[in-house]
């Protein structure tokens, strides 16, 4: 039986209260919210907490997607069984619905939580990938208000991030740029299983041209990367297959995967390779309105 | 910890420990072994029961996270005597072999059915895609589910008392 180290529990009822506790109870408190990611590493004794406070309650105040001027907003303890069915966020950026499907199974996605998913900050994860992808930025809230940090400075190693023992994550901001299409690539051994090698990409054109384009990969690193070469490549140049082949390309270059039970080095890189310019090929068809 | 819950309608209040999962406050405490204890890392979905709603894998879930919450487990299927159009489907179209994965099976499909009232094969593939059944019976379980998709007479376990 895999049981937990003993700990207290505790119940936040607001943000304030959540890190008003993580303030009393210091680096031996550990929030949980779905659960699916803690829970096993603690039944596992990988993780030992003396305090784990339940922000569940925190749904009603951190649980929505809304578009706010030219970016969307999305509450920390949103779940992703409503990341995959929002109209909102799929219209805007498809890239989550293709990630949502293929994160875990529909009753793990009940319970998991987009802040989450990113605090574990598991160098496999898809949507820390996406969220790489589009750019996106955390904003993290202390007893001293809130800052706001890209996705680069956000993850600082596997299952290290910029959150502070004394802080939460609560929103992921994501720009609006008109133009612009995205698409996730996964490869798993099994439905439900972690990525063997993930690939995001999002595309905006302008005039038939690449105005900007960024790539996201998992599962190939410390932690998930964008990779800066590949939207140089891109950029102002006509969408070809060659072109999508260049930038796959750099994708196996720029990656670093390691040997494990879910394949070797050289499988990995063609997946980077491969997956890449299928994402890429799948956005620039959605930009031009072909419902792929 | 006192941990206050409704489980199948039924309001409880135990003394808890803060580690304590779900499924084993339901299994050993509550005495409802119809919920399944499997491979305790939230893959097999034996474990499956409803949590305000919706189908949560009891194994990764804590005891006082159900606080104030409406849990609901296979035992609550049955109403009355008669029951649910998901269990008579399973006997029907021989949906269980060694039945270790049917409790969580039919809490899923109950909450597909829910949402999805005629369902395709492929989407009941996916419903259940987090679950396991080690007897390799998908077939039957699927057809089983179709089965209580064209059988449906009950009130939703979710709005009964």
């Amino acid at each position: 039986m895999q049981v937990p180290a003993p700990f207290d529990y505790e119940r936040a009822t607001s943000v304030d209260h959540a890190i008003g506790l993580l303030e009393r109870l210091g680096e031996s408190a550990r929030v949980v919210a779905g659960g699916h990611s803690l829970l096993p590493m603690m039944k596992l004794r990988l993780a030992n907490f003396e305090y784990l406070i339940d922000i569940n309650d925190l749904h009603s105040e951190l649980g929505y997607i809304r578009a706010e001027g030219n970016e969307i907003r999305v509450g920390a303890m949103t779940r992703h069984r409503e990341l995959l069915e929002s109209d909102v966020l799929v219209e805007a950026f498809p890239i989550f619905r293709d990630a949502e499907r293929v994160i875990a199974d529909p009753v793990v996605r009940n319970r998991g939580t987009l802040g989450g998913s990113l605090c574990q900050a598991d160098p496999s994860e898809d949507l820390s990938a996406v969220c790489t992808t589009l750019d996106a930025s955390c904003v993290i809230q202390g007893s001293g208000g809130t800052r706001v940090v890209s996705m680069e400075d956000f993850y600082q190693g596997p299952y290290e991030t910029a959150v502070g023992a004394a802080e939460l994550l609560i929103e992921i901001r994501i720009p609006l740029r008109p133009g612009g299409s995205s698409a996730y690539e996964k490869v798993e051994r099994r439905a439900g299983d972690w990525a063997v090698v993930s690939s995001g990409a999002a595309v905006w054109l302008q005039d038939g041209v690449i105005s900007d384009a960024r790539v996201g990969l998992a599962a190939v690193g410390p932690n998930t990367a964008g990779i800066p070469a590949i939207s140089e490549t891109l950029r102002g140049k006509t969408p070809t297959e060659e072109l999508f082949a260049q930038a796959g390309a750099l994708a196996a270059e720029s990656c670093n995967p390691s040997t494990d039970m879910r394949g070797s080095i050289e499988y990995k890189r063609h997946l980077a390779n491969e997956l890449t310019q299928r994402a890429l090929r799948r956005s620039v068809a959605r930009i031009n309105g072909q419902g792929v | 910890m006192q941990v206050s819950l409704t489980v199948n309608g039924e309001e409880v209040s135990e003394e808890i420990e803060g580690r304590l999962l779900l499924v084993h406050f339901l299994r050993d405490q509550l005495g409802l072994t119809g919920t399944h204890w499997g491979c305790d890392t939230s893959n097999c979905g034996a474990c499956v029961v409803w949590m305000d709603g919706e189908p949560v894998k009891s194994c990764t879930v804590l005891a006082a996270m159900a606080g104030g919450r409406d849990v609901r487990t296979v035992e609550g299927l049955e109403q009355d005597g008669e029951l649910d159009p998901v269990q008579q489907g399973f006997m029907e179209c021989h949906g269980l072999q060694c039945g270790f994965c049917t409790p969580g099976m039919m809490m899923t499909a109950r909450a597909l059915l829910d949402r999805n009232p005629d369902p395709t094969e492929q989407e009941i593939r996916e419903a259940i895609s987090g679950q396991i059944c080690r007897c390799t019976g998908y077939a039957t379980i699927v057809r089983s589910i179709r089965w209580a998709a064209t059988h449906e007479s009950a009130v939703s376990i979710g709005s009964r008392p």
